[in-house]
């Protein structure tokens, strides 16, 4: 498949296949490791192939539930604002389909303590966002967990923290994981499987 | 002058001040000469022009006159917001619709309730106002929720991840975008009387009316305004958020228009 971002091609010619288990994607910045996973739970559709999931194609699955089954951590804080617990139960008050949202479950399993559902959200420091938008994700009991980037902007000590929840993650429960990630050496902790995105296309090339 | 009516002798002579702002525009090297000029320029020729089609719409006394003038008011003032409104994706169809149903379903009540009869010398008026009143509020609602879409990419995107609808992920946007367009006719509503005086109610006076009659009349235009700029904001927000999403629940790559 080819996708293009901003007018730019992002991914060209690009085809795998994400099986079971953690997957990591790596890449310098542009390569389109943002968009590939944009692509993976429809916030985006290629210009051109297709994505598979459970080998039916995207466009025919309801795009809502889409990103139920596959959800994304982004790599900014993106809270909605209210409580953590709101936040915990957000995708519930968007659709009566998502599940009963198990906030204290979904907190502990990202690594915060359940105590942390009744602060506000825009209290939080970025790690402990981080963990909330990570347990938001969980609440959704998804199939896949997309992950952009979740240590970026944090110290080392708040990324091992974080890699050791997304590992005990991974054991837990059958989770496939698809984490990206510029970092080659966290890609080698985390996932058993790596897929490697470059640069091929300069800018301005290929523009609309 | 007597009774309102201004000779072209007193108005030439009213000039005198705006030579004062071109001599201190001078004087304070404010570069502003050229534009005074011009304004004072275009607002003769505009409004006589004006004054004479009203004219001919009063002696003619149609009805569809009245309707033919309404409907370029909104269509100019549709161009006007829609330039206003680059960053929104098919917004002039959009203004169009929004401007010409508030001013619509405005006028038609105030017209149904008997509050003014359906003749020229009120349609036009207050047509003019609820249209242009309304026109800002489209203008500032959909600026402005252009640049909220763009500034809380990150945030739409991460909502719409969570599985929500575009009119769920999009309800903060539009109720600010809403704000900030009825926020100035709402404080202009509570502090009338006090700092300024509404210039219907100052034509009225004037022309000689009673300060009680010109208060009803001035009461009547702005509560109506509430109303009206409401619908209209409304509308184009809640038409003009689509046009930022796919079908799929998607936010469009847009690129930012150049400014």
């Amino acid at each position: 498949m080819t996708a293009k971002r901003g007018g730019r091609i992002v991914l060209e010619a690009l085809d795998i296949e994400i099986g079971e288990g953690a997957t990591a994607v790596v890449g310098p910045s542009g390569a389109g490791k943002s968009t590939l996973l944009r692509l993976l739970n429809r916030l985006a559709d290629p210009d051109s192939g297709r994505v598979l999931f459970g080998g039916r194609d995207l466009r025919d699955l309801d795009p809502l539930e889409v990103r139920r089954r596959a959800a994304l951590v982004p790599q900014l804080p993106a809270l909605l604002g209210g409580t953590v617990g709101d936040e915990v139960g957000a995708a519930r008050r968007f659709c009566r389909q998502a599940p009963e949202p198990d906030v204290e479950g979904s907190l502990s399993r990202a690594g915060l303590d359940p105590g942390y559902a009744t602060r506000r959200s825009d209290r939080l420091s970025v790690g402990e966002a981080q963990r909330v938008m990570l347990a938001r994700a969980l609440a959704l009991e998804p199939e896949v967990l997309l992950l952009d980037e979740p240590t970026s902007a944090l110290d080392a000590a708040a990324r091992d923290e974080i890699e050791w929840t997304l590992q005990n993650l991974e054991t837990e429960r059958s989770l496939t994981v698809v984490l990206v990630t510029h970092d080659r050496a966290q890609a080698k902790r985390l996932a058993t499987r790596t897929i490697e995105l470059s640069t091929a296309i300069p800018a301005g090339e290929g523009s609309r | 002058m007597i009774g309102g009516a201004v000779t072209l002798t007193e108005l030439g002579v009213i000039l005198i001040l705006v030579a004062v702002a071109i001599a201190l525009s001078r004087y304070r090297s404010v570069d502003l000469e050229r534009d005074l000029m011009l304004a004072v320029v275009r607002s003769f020729v505009q409004l006589s022009a004006l004054g004479y089609v009203i004219q001919a719409i009063f002696d003619s006394e149609s009805i569809w006159l009245v309707c033919l003038l309404l409907a370029a008011m909104v269509a100019f003032g549709t161009f006007t917001a829609g330039r206003r409104a680059a960053s929104v994706p098919g917004q002039y169809p959009i203004i169009l619709f929004a401007l010409s149903l508030a001013a619509a379903l405005t006028l038609g009540l105030i017209v149904v309730l008997g509050v003014f009869p359906p003749t020229p010398r009120y349609l036009i008026p207050v047509g003019g106002i609820v249209i242009g009143n309304s026109m800002t509020a489209i203008a500032v609602s959909l600026d402005r929720l252009g640049d909220e879409v763009h500034r809380a990419t990150g945030e739409l995107e991460a909502t719409l991840a969570l599985g929500a609808t575009w009119r769920q992920a999009s309800t903060g946007l539009v109720a600010r975008s809403l704000r900030s367009a009825m926020i100035p006719l709402i404080d202009q509503t509570k502090t009338t009387g006090l700092v300024t005086l509404p210039g219907a109610m100052v034509g009225m006076l004037v022309a000689g009316a009673e300060p009680l009659e010109a208060v009803r009349l001035q009461l009547i235009l702005l509560w109506s305004l509430l109303g009206s700029v409401a619908m209209a904001a409304v509308i184009a927000t809640s038409l003009g958020s689509r046009g930022f999403f796919t079908p799929a629940h998607q936010l469009r790559d847009l690129e930012r228009p150049a400014e």
